[in-house]
């Protein structure tokens, strides 16, 4: 057991625990805290994996965007106060049953599957190391995320980056159309 | 008669009549109501007489016997070659008077009703039901398949039930009618269970077969002699189960306890159905059954010959001590079909071809229809005048009434049996057979006709005698009991003309009616008997008759306490007689305390808990289970997401594991 | 990172999956639907970052897809705090439940 493993363990703990609180919170602002803090845990887990790209991304624009835009929400509808209503037992029954069954039945299919592995013949759950074909690994800078995206040549992703900031473009023009408030003359 | 058809119009007219005057009657027709139902019993009398004269005097003419006669036949339900329902017309002697006496009683009640009823609110409505009864009774008489005859019986006691409860807002009208129907109903149980072993065993249900095949040494009479039931044979069994049937609407006792309640229908009608006809119906049947009743070896005629005198008995005392002006002819109706049946079981013990005792039931039965019709209607005359039916209220009315009074007197004496009038006749050729037959019998037929004089007579002398005469309008000074007559205005006279001719027409008939040759026309077996004269077997029974109507005027022709000194000098025998043996109680006791509570209730409880209750369950099951299921379909987004997801996840739990 | 295998990681993002639809399918307000629908969002790029770490070390193609996810959750759940605050002006509750009725 490497510090490495004990470091995704206690970090992969962190992120669980706080999103099971973010989601069963009674407190409507502690459940947005609870949710900043899973997603910071995240960004580390992105850290752990050698994907500093992602994880400042991560933390810009999650941590520090949505998770801003959704306290401002709150304020806005004015919900920090009061404690939300717990749960009608049923559902919450139903959909512990519902969310578990999910869960077995994906975590039997994957222990099924040999990701990628190849001639290996204990069939065992330890992977080691990435693919034996001798391509070296690419280095995940933000140069080389940002040359590949801006390219044109086979594997560039230019388009879709086109795409996302006209997509942008209209969420934004959405979202000042509906929130607008539409004051009446006074004159 | 070459051409049978016209004979079916007979029954058929008066059914046009009811349909008619029952679909329009009470709307459209009302005022002509009365005159469309007495036309058609009009034409059905005329064709009534018209075969009986063709029937006795040119067909029994030239063959010398009045044979059976199919008229009409046509098959109706077929259950195998030999075995079928048919509806026919048979005429053979007893139906064609039958025909004649109902057609002619039905017409006169027609006609009294014209004025009796006139101004009747559903006046329609009674005339359709006047035109039901005579159609069904008609039919009766005429049936010759034995449920054909049933059929019928059913039908004339729905017309029964009707016309008793025709007043329908008096409780005590519909107490009657019910009472009616289910005691004959009742006892029409014990009648179809006798029809079915008799044509069971007889293996046919027409009445010619029948009696062919069970009044002879035949293989199935054979098969139903030996085949018995707690010792009975089943001839014996089938037979008294008919009996009974025809004991339940001739009011013989023990079932008599309808007919005195059935006066609270309209007089006519107790005219037409309680004295005349639907209470012959099962004289009639037996009558029609004689010889399978005759074959030696049947002991059930020795039941009809007791029962028939303890009726004739019992009606005559209760008879002498009732006050109300119907429930004493009532009385007097049941001690008479008491008689008819007597004579019918005088075959047993005389044991000769000359079966005497039947043709005396059928000429009594003749003569009986004239002087009781006559005497309900000349009632029917005095409770539409005095408006009241107790012999308390009248009295006095010999100049008031003065044709009713005459009609009444001739009645009395012909139901009394003085010469020359019918009844005397009628009745002392029942006592002839009777004399034959058992000495007791006829020593109580003897004394009954001794009370019959007494009863009759007692009735007569408290109606037009007993007080000062009423002359129109007014009483004589000094009499403060006049009752209601102090303001019957008399300003229509005794009573319109529609109302007097009836009488007259059956005082003529109780007159004339017994000088009928009846042993010349009705036979058993339709071979004319020579006349017989009776002679002085005729003195006691005429000198005990005298006496009566002298005690009679000893005891009502002035008012006085006598009466009220015998009747305690009576005591107990006297209270017993005047509750009429507390036979109703009896039956009120076993219907109230012991069907209703054993068997009603919980039956009303099993049906109100049990059956109504499973029912109820399965309505509340389905209507609970679709609210839980209208529930699936709640409008909550998240309720949907939770059934998405679980569906997805079923198939692919589907997809992944059963078929690969 | 070598010691750990893909499976683990995939089993973490799986569980962060399913605690966000227990989320979504429990929680009564709008808000906190859209947090637990951001916990989904977030396992999912979990997952594709690990399978581009662990099986394609040498493409980029996980990056790209995280990236773009990233963006469009961003873009989505700034609409859906709109039209929150767009409900919330009509039915005074941001409760699920309540609202109910759509005006045509």
């Amino acid at each position: 057991m490497s510090a490495s493993a004990v470091i995704f363990y206690i970090l992969s703990f962190f992120i669980l625990a706080t999103g099971l609180l973010a989601v069963t919170s009674r407190k409507i602002f502690r459940s947005a805290i609870w949710l900043l803090f899973s997603l910071t845990g995240i960004a580390g887990l992105y850290f752990w994996l050698q994907m500093e790209f992602i994880a400042a991304v991560q933390v810009v624009v999650y941590v520090g965007g949505i998770v801003v835009l959704i306290i401002f929400s709150i304020f806005l509808t004015q919900q920090s106060g009061r404690d939300l209503p717990a749960p009608v037992r049923s559902r919450a029954i139903f959909s512990v049953l519902a969310v578990c069954t999910g869960f077995v039945l994906t975590c039997v299919l994957l222990r099924g599957y040999a990701f990628g592995r190849t001639g290996r013949t204990d069939g065992g759950q330890t992977f080691a190391g990435p693919v034996a074909s001798g391509v070296p690994a690419v280095d995940a800078s933000v140069g080389t995320i940002g040359a590949q995206m801006l390219s044109t040549s086979e594997h560039g992703y230019v388009l879709p980056f086109e795409v996302i900031s006209i997509l942008l473009l209209a969420a934004m023009i959405g979202c000042i159309v509906i929130a607008m408030k539409i004051k009446p003359d006074e004159k | 008669m070459p051409n049978h058809a016209y004979i079916a119009l007979i029954p058929l007219l008066p059914l046009a009549a009811f349909v008619v005057l029952g679909l329009f009657g009470r709307k459209y027709l009302r005022g002509l109501s009365g005159g469309i139902g007495t036309f058609a019993v009009l034409v059905s009398t005329g064709l009534s007489l018209w075969v009986a004269y063709r029937y006795f005097f040119v067909e029994g003419a030239v063959t010398g016997a009045y044979n059976p006669v199919i008229a009409l036949k046509a098959t109706w339900l077929s259950f195998s070659p030999g075995l079928s329902i048919d509806m026919s017309i048979i005429l053979d002697p007893i139906s064609v008077m039958m025909i004649v006496v109902v057609s002619f009683v039905s017409l006169m009640v027609h006609i009294f009703s014209l004025g009796y009823m006139k101004g009747e609110a559903r006046y329609g409505t009674y005339y359709a039901f006047l035109g039901l009864f005579t159609f069904s009774m008609l039919g009766l008489v005429l049936s010759g398949n034995i449920f054909e005859i049933y059929i019928f019986w059913e039908l004339v006691g729905c017309s029964s039930y009707l016309l008793i409860g025709y007043y329908f807002d008096r409780p005590s009208a519909v107490a009657a009618a019910k009472k009616a129907f289910i005691v004959t109903r009742l006892a029409d149980l014990g009648f179809l269970v006798g029809i079915l072993i008799l044509s069971f065993h007889a293996e046919t249900l027409d009445f010619g077969t029948l009696i062919q095949r069970l009044s002879g040494p035949t293989p199935q009479m054979v098969g139903i002699t030996t085949a018995s039931f707690l010792g009975i044979s089943a001839l014996s069994w089938g037979l008294f189960l008919v009996f009974v049937g025809g004991a339940g609407k001739s009011a013989l006792f023990p079932l008599h306890i309808w007919l005195p309640d059935a006066m609270e229908g309209p007089t006519p009608v107790s005219a037409l159905i309680h004295a005349a006809t639907m209470v012959v119906a099962g004289v009639y049947l037996v009558a029609r059954l004689y010889p399978v009743y005759m074959f030696p070896g049947g002991a059930v005629l020795h039941v009809v010959l007791y029962a028939g005198a303890l009726s004739a008995l019992l009606a005559a005392i209760i008879a002498c001590t009732q006050t109300d002006i119907k429930r004493v002819l009532a009385y007097s109706t049941m001690s008479q079909i008491g008689y008819m049946m007597l004579a019918l079981g005088t075959l047993h013990y005389k044991g000769e071809a000359t079966t005497l005792g039947f043709t005396a039931s059928m000429f009594h039965l003749f003569t009986h229809a004239f002087f009781k019709a006559l005497l309900f209607l000349c009632a029917g005359v005095i409770i539409h005048r005095v408006h009241s039916n107790e012999m308390r209220d009248v009295g006095g009315l010999r100049k008031l009434l003065p044709l009713t009074h005459i009609c009444f007197l001739i009645a009395c004496l012909a139901i009394a049996g003085i010469p020359p009038f019918s009844g005397f006749f009628s009745k002392e050729d029942i006592l002839l057979s009777a004399w034959h037959a058992d000495k007791l019998v006829y020593g109580v037929a003897l004394f009954t006709s001794g009370l019959t004089a007494f009863y009759m007579f007692r009735l007569y002398f408290s109606i037009f005698w007993r007080k000062p005469m009423l002359v129109g309008g007014g009483v004589h000074s000094g009499d403060a009991g006049a009752g209601p007559l102090r303001d019957a205005g008399d300003a229509h006279g005794e009573a319109p003309f529609t109302m007097k001719l009836p009488l007259v027409i059956l005082a003529l008939g109780a007159l004339l009616a017994g000088f009928v040759p009846f042993s010349r026309l009705v036979t058993y077996d339709g071979t004319p008997q020579p006349d017989h004269s009776i002679g002085f077997f005729a003195v006691a029974p005429v000198a005990l008759a005298l006496i009566g109507i002298f005690i009679a005027r000893y005891l009502y022709f002035k008012e006085s306490d006598r009466p009220g000194r015998v009747a305690a000098g009576l005591g107990d025998l006297y209270k017993t007689a005047y509750h009429k043996f507390y036979i109703d109680e009896v039956y009120l006791f076993v219907t109230k305390k012991i069907i209703f509570n054993l068997i009603g209730r919980p039956a009303a409880w099993i049906d109100r808990n049990i059956v109504d209750g499973l029912m109820n369950l399965l309505a509340t099951v389905t209507a609970r289970i679709s609210a839980a299921i209208k529930g699936l379909q709640s409008g909550r987004v998240q309720d949907y997401a939770l059934y998405f997801f679980a569906g997805i996840a079923g198939l692919t739990v589907l997809f992944i594991y059963l078929y690969t | 990172m070598s010691q750990v295998p893909l499976s683990h990681i995939l089993v973490v993002s799986t569980a962060l999956f399913f605690i966000g639809m227990y989320g979504l399918f429990t929680r009564r307000n709008m808000i906190t639907m859209l947090m637990s629908v951001e916990l989904i969002l977030n396992s999912v790029n979990i997952n594709f970052v690990a399978f581009n770490k662990y099986l394609y070390p040498d493409k980029l193609e996980g990056v790209f897809f995280t990236l773009f996810i990233i963006a469009i959750a961003a873009a989505e759940a700034a609409v859906a705090i709109a039209i929150i605050i767009n409900l919330y002006r009509n039915f005074h509750s941001i409760d699920v439940e309540d609202a109910g009725k759509m005006k045509f």
